[in-house]
């Protein structure tokens, strides 16, 4: 069988601890070197895995600025077999429902793939709903936060998601998609090669014109979501010291606990 | 004028200094008291084709270039002097000789292996009683039909126990005094060819440093290193690669220094704040900040000018003169800053100290290296 394994990554900003803008209410990126978003390593190395151990070939879609096109070659280092860039001026300021709607073009183009696998989440936006926008738009079945692939053949995949409190198993007929949790593998590290071999390769850049995507569903015009306000929360308060013996302090901290209800 | 790395050197960058925060950081400072380096970390960087990085994949390299393999070779030092140097010894020494001087067919006996990491390479030059005279090694290899017959010791070689090839200079030929010396490969095992016990050293003591006895050992006529006499010659110009490699050692080094030195004085309360509110650190720390720098400048200068085929043998000198001895005067002021903690083996920067003080010493002295740049003044 020859399979095509497909991962969207996001390139972001490099620290977790970047700094907002408060007047605008936008992330400072001035001087962030960009990277792939953390999760989409792990999608990466499932990706690549699953080439290795089964044939086929993984291939590597972004959408982004014309820069992402580092983070599509950073993927190719890896061991991706091919990357293409969605990008076009229309697409900017995309919410997570327009990016779907870009990326789901974007598959349709490349003429689809049985199995699509994203990271669980973006370190920047943090919101987890592209990947399952993305299956909706492409009308695929999906389950997210998956831990391990526990079958796949041709026509079906058994995977284990991560639930509150348990694994839940699935079993999903292919085409699918998966969005996949750090549990699922350890993501390697490029090899000197790969990066080579990465900066020889070209990155063929899909925008409006070649998605044939409607202006009304791209970029800030199709995008619903309205930004109120984005702030860095303060600090929670430090915990507190009880005073005393020990004898004291636990009497203090069983009524305290009482009174909260907590016990 | 550009001084901005490219997106291919950004990204080797990036790969190496991730493989050195998984693979290194957590263990340099075990692998010192072990006296050694696990086979584990060389199958990792044979995985990431780091022994080939600037050879050409004719020969089983990566086909990047020497700026590359320079910023490699700053962020292992930056964890380990010791997998730095082991590092910088084969690719810049042992490997570079054959890359630069091998026939071809030399070159895929040799390189190939080298540059694929399935074979370490040493260079032994230096003997007991020729350090800095390079000129004056005792070291002879006479014809014996088809063969070389190998006599004479080699000191303070790294990687000498764990080089499956290593070039050795020998005078070839005694009547043309300096243009009678030529470079001849010794494979591991070879008859003949003994390994001494490694040295008690002050510092970078997981990297392998030993003497090598040559006692009749034969070698086929065919393992002289390009043409016969031109061994002196060769030996200078690995040496002026070698040592912008040092450079780049020296500045990982001292970088190092600086992390650890500003972590420390952040969280160090004295006097009701941290030192680092105190002009006394902050001026070291300043300085050690501008020479850290300077050292890499200067070793990016002098591996961007070997790059483009221009002259380098003065660039080299200073890079390695001035790195070396910003990376001794960091360490000492790293040592400094954290007062009786860091005579202690509880902080990294003793370790740092120890190391430091051989960057002056190996691949030319800093004095050698003063009298290089003297001569490229035309003194």
């Amino acid at each position: 069988m020859h399979l095509r394994f497909l991962v969207c990554i996001k390139q972001v900003p490099e620290t977790t601890e970047a700094k907002i803008n408060p007047k605008t209410g936008t992330l400072i990126r001035e001087g962030i070197p960009s990277i792939i978003n953390p999760f989409d390593m792990y999608a990466l190395e499932e990706g690549i895995r699953l080439r290795d151990r089964l044939g086929g070939e993984v291939v590597v879609m972004s959408m982004g600025p014309p820069q992402a096109q580092a983070a599509v070659k950073e993927a190719i280092a890896l061991g991706v077999d091919r990357g293409i860039l969605l990008s076009d001026p229309a697409f900017a300021g995309a919410d997570t429902l327009a990016t779907a709607y870009t990326l789901a073009k974007g598959v349709e183009k490349l003429g689809g793939a049985d199995l699509i696998i994203c990271g669980k989440q973006a370190s920047d936006g943090d919101t987890a709903q592209v990947g399952p926008g993305l299956a909706e738009e492409l009308d695929l079945p999906h389950a997210t936060y998956v831990r391990k692939i526990s079958a796949i053949t041709a026509g079906e995949i058994t995977v284990e998601r991560l639930v509150e409190g348990g694994i839940e198993v699935l079993r999903m007929p292919l085409p699918a998609l998966l969005t996949v949790v750090k549990e699922i593998n350890e993501p390697r590290l490029p090899s000197l090669k790969g990066v080579m071999r990465a900066k020889r390769a070209e990155v063929p850049t899909w925008g409006q014109a070649e998605l044939g995507t409607d202006p009304a569903r791209t970029g800030i015009t199709g995008s619903p979501t309205q930004v109120v306000q984005v702030f860095t929360p303060e600090l929670r308060r430090q915990g507190e010291l009880l005073a005393g013996t020990a004898a004291e302090q636990a009497a203090v901290l069983i009524e305290r606990l009482r009174a909260a209800a907590m016990i | 004028m550009d001084f901005d790395l490219t997106e291919e050197h950004r990204l080797i960058r990036r790969t190496v200094r991730e493989f050195v925060d998984r693979e290194v950081l957590p263990y340099a400072a075990g692998w010192e008291e072990e006296g050694s380096l696990p086979e584990r970390v060389f199958g990792v960087m044979k995985e990431l084709d780091l022994f080939g990085l600037p050879f050409p994949e004719a020969y089983g390299g990566v086909g990047s270039d020497y700026l590359a393999y320079i910023l490699a070779v700053e962020e292992i030092g930056r964890a380990s002097g010791s997998l730095g140097l082991t590092y910088a010894a084969h690719v810049s020494l042992g490997a570079a000789a054959f890359h630069h001087f091998g026939s071809e067919e030399q070159k895929r006996r040799w390189l190939v292996p080298c540059a694929r990491g399935e074979v370490l390479a040493a260079f032994a030059l230096t003997e007991p009683d020729a350090g800095s005279d390079a000129g004056g090694i005792q070291t002879a290899a006479v014809r014996d039909g088809c063969e070389w017959v190998i006599n004479g010791t080699k000191c303070f070689i790294t990687n000498g126990s764990l080089a499956g090839y290593v070039v050795i200079a020998a005078i070839t030929d005694r009547e043309k005094g300096i243009r009678g010396i030529s470079n001849l490969v010794v494979p591991a095992g070879t008859p003949g060819f003994h390994i001494g016990p490694g040295y008690r050293k002050l510092g970078l003591r997981a990297s392998d440093t030993v003497e090598l006895v040559f006692e009749d050992c034969r070698v086929p006529v065919d393992h002289l290193l390009g043409s016969p006499g031109d061994g002196l010659r060769q030996s200078l110009r690995v040496l002026d690669g070698g040592r912008i490699s040092i450079a780049a050692l020296s500045t990982g080094i001292a970088q190092a220094c600086l992390d650890a030195s500003l972590i420390y004085a952040r969280e160090r309360v004295q006097f009701g704040r941290s030192i680092s509110g105190f002009q006394a650190i902050q001026f070291k720390l300043a300085d050690m900040a501008t020479e850290v720098d300077l050292a890499r400048l200067a070793a990016w200068r002098a591996a961007w000018l070997k790059d483009h085929h221009r002259p380098y043998t003065r660039e080299a000198a200073m890079a390695k003169l001035f790195a070396s001895e910003a990376c001794v005067r960091a360490a000492l002021e790293a040592v400094q800053i954290h007062g009786g903690y860091g005579y202690t083996e509880e902080y990294p920067v003793a370790r740092y100290l120890r190391d430091a003080k051989l960057m002056t010493i190996g691949e030319g002295t800093s004095e050698i290296q003063r009298l290089v740049i003297a001569r490229q003044l035309g003194c």
